[in-house]
């Protein structure tokens, strides 16, 4: 087909629309190419022809070389915008095959098309408030039935160990725990290492430099730690989770799986849960380790506080509980993690686009959950005294 | 410059790693006509379309398209050639995030300068042809059940009247009747715009129906002819395929 061939010749030389009178009649001839390479030229003076008083109107074609879909479309608009302000339309001089496409497009009354849904700007605005609500309403009930979902088929699970599924069990362990140590361990030594710095600039002013050794400490073994390796592990493993399970949705594999008569929850959701639960708390480990290790190398370098002073006045610092309570957090926030994961995964309906969405609130929901945690562990702590 | 073949492959051999898909395959494609791709399951059909459109490399001989070789061009050059193609994968493959009016507008934006308003109308007009009612405009990809999605993936490859369609398992999926009626909603697509078609199907009522010739992939080579010529190949592949029970019986209806 020539509709595209022919659309460098007429560009600029040749008037396209001729307008002339025959008689009573009002004669419009087209030249050239009415196509989509014109087409956006001439849409608008088209658009504005007027015949004026003529009543009977001629278009005339037989000049047009090529006529494609979108240029048939504004002869057949222009042809119904003449007839229904009461004039005879005929169209004359089309090829056959023109003649054919012009029928093909057809007329319809009402030609708007409406593209996206549409709504007022102010009634968004109170829709979507109102539609937020709901969401988040229904969102903490549907975690909450989640949640305990995961907690029964967890219970089950260890009533019959056996159907505990190991080998995906370790492969998370895998993924979550060992390919993560070294940005755990790179981290927790930057950590250490920023510690060591503020506190030995401010407590150097009261000659209480020695006291850098206790911030380390506590802040490292307490917090710290437990808190960095969390959101490293939430932005990496649980929005990894998301993902998975969420590409799986997409490819209806959840589906195929439950009529195969596999539980989701036992295959897909458990493994993760508990990949994640042995795994943080080792990371945890880890990360306090490597905090302690490059404070003390800062405390060496800056301070010139020995391997052994450090050791000593560390000893003295940390209590029995200090250790201990950063590590009875990791099972907890690593439960959170990949039950919100595991959760929005499942969200994932229909679309690829879903995914990349829920993966980002996946994370988001579970940094902000780890830390409200904190939080409350903080209170409940203060209150035991420890 | 004479095109009466709209594309052209000659020597062209495509493999993945060592496994050789297509070996010294030619396949020469009339303007105007529709041909009919068939093989079977991991013959190479799927493979041979996207190397076509250059969505994969191959690795000797030469394609050409519309009298160009598109290995050659500069990225101007072959952008103009897309303009002139319009490609249907197999579940439609609709930008998810836009809505199906805002799917058939996306090659009209990109190769065109049409104001708004009419590329609204022409986008209705598109959905209106393939079929779909104009509710369908608004609505997203995940909205629509198959038939609709490859409906509105017509739609889209249609968008700039392209001269070439390229068409994967159009039918696949989809009842029998709304099989049918996309046939002839291609075959009468066809016939206005003058479209040259190359599908790959496995349905064997579309090819009675509404392909003036057939390609069968058969050994990573290309056996082409009518739909007559190919029945009294004695290939045991293509007796299989036009002689088993499905054969026949669409050879009856057609
Ligand atoms: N990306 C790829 N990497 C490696 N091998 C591939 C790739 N894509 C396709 N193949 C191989 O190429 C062969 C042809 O695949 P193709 O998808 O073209 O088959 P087909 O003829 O379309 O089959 P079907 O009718 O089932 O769709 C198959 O053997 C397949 O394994
Ligand atoms: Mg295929």
């Amino acid at each position: 087909m020539a509709a595209l061939q022919d659309s460098s010749r007429d560009s600029g030389t040749a008037e396209p629309l001729r307008v002339s009178r025959d008689g009573d009649a009002w004669v419009l001839s087209i030249v050239g190419a009415l196509d989509v390479s014109t087409i956006g030229r001439l849409d608008g003076r088209i658009r504005r022809l007027d015949p004026g008083e003529a009543r009977a109107v001629r278009i005339d074609l037989s000049q047009v070389d090529s006529l494609d879909t979108a240029g048939a479309w504004v002869v057949q608009r222009l042809t119904h915008r003449l007839e229904s302000g009461g004039r005879a339309v005929s169209i004359v001089g089309a090829k056959p095959t023109q003649a054919a496409l012009i029928e093909r497009v057809g007329r319809t009354e009402d030609r708007e098309t409406v593209i996206a849904p549409k709504s007022h700007p102010l009634l968004a605005v109170v829709q979507q408030t109102g539609e937020q609500t709901f969401a988040r309403i229904s969102d903490a009930k549907k975690i909450t039935a989640f949640f305990g979902l995961v907690a029964i088929t967890l219970v089950r699970s260890l009533a019959m160990p056996w159907r505990i599924r190991y080998v995906s069990l370790v492969h998370h362990m895998q993924q979550a725990g060992l390919n993560a140590i070294p940005i755990t361990t790179l981290l927790s030594v930057l950590i250490g290492v920023v510690l060591a710095y503020q506190g030995a600039f401010q407590l150097q002013r009261f000659g209480a430099e020695i006291f850098t050794v206790n911030l380390i400490g506590i802040s490292v073994l307490r917090e710290i730690g437990v808190l960095m390796t969390s959101i490293v592990i939430a932005g990496r493993s649980g929005s990894a989770f998301t993902a998975q399970i969420g590409t799986m949705k997409v490819n209806q594999e959840v589906d195929a799986m439950i009529t195969i008569g596999l539980d989701p929850a036992e295959v897909l959701v458990l493994p993760r849960v508990l990949a994640m639960m042995f795994t943080l708390p080792m990371l945890v480990f880890l990360a306090d380790i490597m905090g302690l290790f490059g404070g003390g190398v800062m405390c060496l370098l800056v301070l010139d506080i020995t391997p052994t002073q450090y050791l000593n006045q560390l000893h003295g610092a940390i209590g029995p509980w200090t250790f201990w309570v950063g590590i009875i957090k990791a099972p907890v926030f690593a439960f959170v993690i990949a039950m919100v994961g595991c959760y929005e995964g499942m969200q994932v309906s229909g679309s690829a686009e879903s995914v990349g969405k829920l993966t980002t609130k996946s994370v988001v929901e579970s940094i902000f959950l780890v830390i409200l945690l904190d939080a409350m562990f903080s209170v409940l702590f203060a209150n035991l005294g420890i | 410059m004479a095109e009466d073949f709209v594309i052209r492959c000659k020597d062209v051999r495509t493999q993945f790693g060592t496994t050789v898909i297509h070996d010294n395959l030619d396949l020469d494609v009339q303007r105007g006509e529709v041909l009919g791709v068939v093989g079977a399951s991991g013959a190479g059909k799927s493979v041979l379309l996207r190397t076509i459109i250059g969505l994969n490399k191959h690795v000797a001989g030469n394609i050409e398209i519309l009298g160009q070789d598109m290995d050659r061009l500069s990225v101007k050059a072959r952008k103009h050639v897309q303009e002139r193609w319009g490609v249907l994968f197999q579940d439609g493959a609709l930008f998810s995030s836009l809505t199906v009016a805002q799917n058939v507008q996306v090659p009209m934006k990109e190769h065109t300068n049409m104001p708004q308003a009419l590329m609204n109308e022409l986008a209705g007009v598109k959905i209106e042809m393939v079929g779909l009612s104009r509710d369908a405009c608004a609505k997203y990809p995940s909205e629509l059940s198959g038939g609709m999605r490859k409906r509105a993936g017509l739609a889209r490859s249609l968008a700039l009247d392209p001269e070439i369609l390229f068409l994967d398992e159009p039918t696949a999926g989809l009842d029998p009747i709304s099989a049918a009626a996309f046939d002839e909603l291609i075959r009468s697509l066809q016939r206005s715009l003058q479209l040259t078609v190359f599908m790959v199907t496995h349905d064997l009522d579309s090819l009675a129906a509404i392909c003036d010739r057939i390609a069968c992939l058969v050994d990573k080579r290309v056996k082409i002819g009518t739909m007559q010529e190919l029945m009294q190949d004695q290939h045991p592949w293509l007796q299989a395929y036009f002689h088993g029970p499905r054969g026949r019986s669409a050879r009856k209806a057609g």
